[in-house]
């Protein structure tokens, strides 16, 4: 938006356009100014964009043939993996599309997190990330029930149950949300209307998220502010429009490989037996991209103090633009907070596979401690880095680190004697 | 002059605030009362079960407004066992008597006050309940006795229509 004038070359183009800058934006988003350093952990927007389609479009047909009452929609899915045409690969892909979904924006976010790309002036981006991360949540927990299996049914039981932690008024939230006094046909019917409707929200952030995006412009692996258009950037097509299609086919092998060899290995066998309000399955685990909070759930011994430490793990993340007090965006140049991001990411896998095990014990000791270290990453860790890490120094563009060595001797000197 | 019509501004204003809170009000409303539970959900309030061929040591599970319901006739051991402990050892402190009007009878939701899971019968570290879902132990008097569940399971109003019918609700 800050480009020259853009006029359409065609008279019906410029009478169109004159109209409705359609083709202002399409040039726009072309012409794009991006900096030419992005690495392939940069691809994963693209990768995203693939997956909500991907989800909206199988989901769609899905709706065609699935029945949302609780009398029948265990075999609607039965009749959808049988009798269906290609059903079986439109849901397995569905299915499969919500892990695909949540690994792209786990590394999405974990590249914001080590390149600093949630710092000043980016703060509105990822904002609008956290809502769409909530509603992706959301949308996959309601999808999750729709099958009606014995999971669907626990599951939907525990976590609706979570907001009767809410002194007061937390049981006859609970009741508003089934409809009734327990998750039956009412809770189902309404969970499958916000499924619907869920996707179609995202969609409209995702918009924002990208518009948001496109006011600063990308980040980019060393952090720096770039001028744009520069040497520092290339338009987006064909440059990175080539580099996200590449990655976007790396992606869908694996995509497929889940897809088409074992379809069912990120589910739970548990949910081919039709939902029985009677009897709870041995083990209520949740789908493994939940894991990490399921943990700190579990951690704390009462329970809303338990549903709290569990929602502000991920509403924390939202608050991390001001609890990151360093000005130095990329890790690349913060040798600590460098360590400090791996303990991360080690102490979100380690909270994901204790997750998934027994709550007692030594897991659950290893769970409490491992609570404890994530808050204290962000609370503590954070902001105190920002005050005592010596930095190391920050180029001044993309391209003198490069041009710094013998080629153009000339043109460092200049830029150190500023 | 101009004060007065200021003020008579204002008020045209805030009126028009309020009849338009009030009407947005009483828009959402039945927007947010259709998902309470409905008048056919509400019908099904109460149910008799035939209780005569429960022996001791044994639980059947009715279901009850979509819950499952345990009527446990417990064993002369197990209901020593419950009356023996010691009130302040509770988490949440209830008389085996105030559970349990027929010590022989234990009627209850079988509903764990954590998450809302179904706990196993003959399980945990009480010998009464264990809930698989976050362990939390239950004693033989449904009292949360370990885990994160913060209250006792539910009783549910429930009478003896004769010595061997149980009219729940």
């Amino acid at each position: 938006m800050s480009e020259q004038e853009y006029t359409p070359k065609s008279k019906v183009g410029k009478w169109f356009n004159d109209r409705l800058p359609l083709l202002t934006l399409a040039n726009h988003l072309t012409d794009y100014p991006t900096p030419k350093n992005l690495n392939y952990w940069w691809t994963f927007g693209g990768i995203l964009t693939f997956c909500l389609i991907t989800q909206i479009v199988t989901g769609l047909v899905l709706a065609m043939h699935y029945i949302a009452h609780a009398d029948m929609a265990f075999q609607s899915v039965e009749h959808i993996m049988r009798d269906v045409n290609y059903g079986w690969l439109i849901r397995y892909i569905h299915a499969n599309g919500a892990s695909m979904f949540f690994l792209a924006v786990y590394i999405h976010i974990f590249r914001s997190l080590f390149y600093g790309s949630y710092k000043s002036p980016r703060e509105v981006i990822w904002i609008i990330g956290i809502i769409i991360y909530l509603l992706m949540m959301a949308a996959a927990f309601l999808g999750y029930v729709l099958p009606w299996g014995q999971m669907s049914f626990w599951g939907a039981t525990v976590i609706t149950n979570l907001f009767s932690a809410i002194p007061l008024v937390g049981e006859g939230i609970v009741t508003w949300l089934w409809g009734g006094y327990s998750v039956d046909n009412p809770t189902l019917t309404r969970f499958f209307t916000l499924h619907y409707l869920i996707p179609f929200l995202i969609l409209g952030l995702v918009v924002l998220h990208i518009w948001a995006l496109h006011v600063p412009g990308n980040n980019n692996p060393i952090g720096i502010d770039i001028k744009k258009p520069s040497k520092d950037t290339v338009p987006f097509h064909p440059y990175i429009v080539i580099k996200d299609g590449f990655a976007l086919l790396m992606f869908m092998i694996v995509f497929a490989f889940f897809v088409f060899y074992t379809p069912n290995i990120l589910g739970h066998a548990d949910n081919y037996i039709e939902a029985n309000p009677l009897v709870t399955p041995a083990h209520i685990v949740p789908e493994w991209y939940l894991l990490p909070f399921y943990a700190i759930l579990r951690s704390v011994p009462d329970k809303l103090l338990g549903v709290i430490a569990m929602l502000s793990a991920i509403l924390i993340l939202a608050a991390l633009p001001w609890l990151d007090t360093s000005k130095i965006r990329s890790a690349v140049f913060r040798p600590l907070y460098k360590q400090f991001y791996w303990i991360l990411v080690a102490d979100v896998l380690i909270l994901g596979y204790v997750g998934a095990m027994p709550a007692e014990g030594l897991y659950l000791l290893i769970a409490r401690i491992a609570t404890a270290y994530y808050f204290l990453h962000f609370l503590v860790v954070l902001p105190v880095l920002g005050f005592k890490e010596r930095t190391t120094p920050v180029p001044l563009s993309i391209t003198e680190p490069i041009l710094g060595g013998s080629p153009n001797l000339a043109a460092v000197k200049k830029k150190d004697s500023f | 002059m101009s004060e007065k019509k200021n003020n008579r501004r204002d008020f045209l204003f805030t009126a028009t605030y309020a009849v338009g809170a009030v009407g947005a009000g009483a828009v959402i409303w039945p927007m947010i009362d259709q998902m309470n539970p409905d008048a056919s959900v509400k019908a099904l309030a109460s149910t008799e079960v035939d209780v005569s061929t429960v022996n001791p040591g044994k639980t059947i599970t009715v279901l009850w407004r979509g819950k499952p319901v345990f009527i446990r006739r417990r064993t002369p051991e197990e209901i020593a066992e419950a009356k023996s402990v010691k009130i302040e050892d509770l988490k949440h402190p209830e008389k085996d008597e105030d559970r349990a009007k027929n010590p022989e009878w234990l009627v209850m939701l079988g509903v764990c006050t954590h998450l809302g899971c179904v706990p196993l019968d003959q399980k945990g570290d009480f010998n009464g309940w264990f809930c698989p879902c976050h362990g939390s132990h239950y004693d033989t008097s449904g009292r949360i006795r370990k885990g994160p569940a913060p209250t006792n399971m539910e009783i549910p109003e429930y009478k003896f229509v004769d010595s061997n019918t149980i009219k729940i609700g």
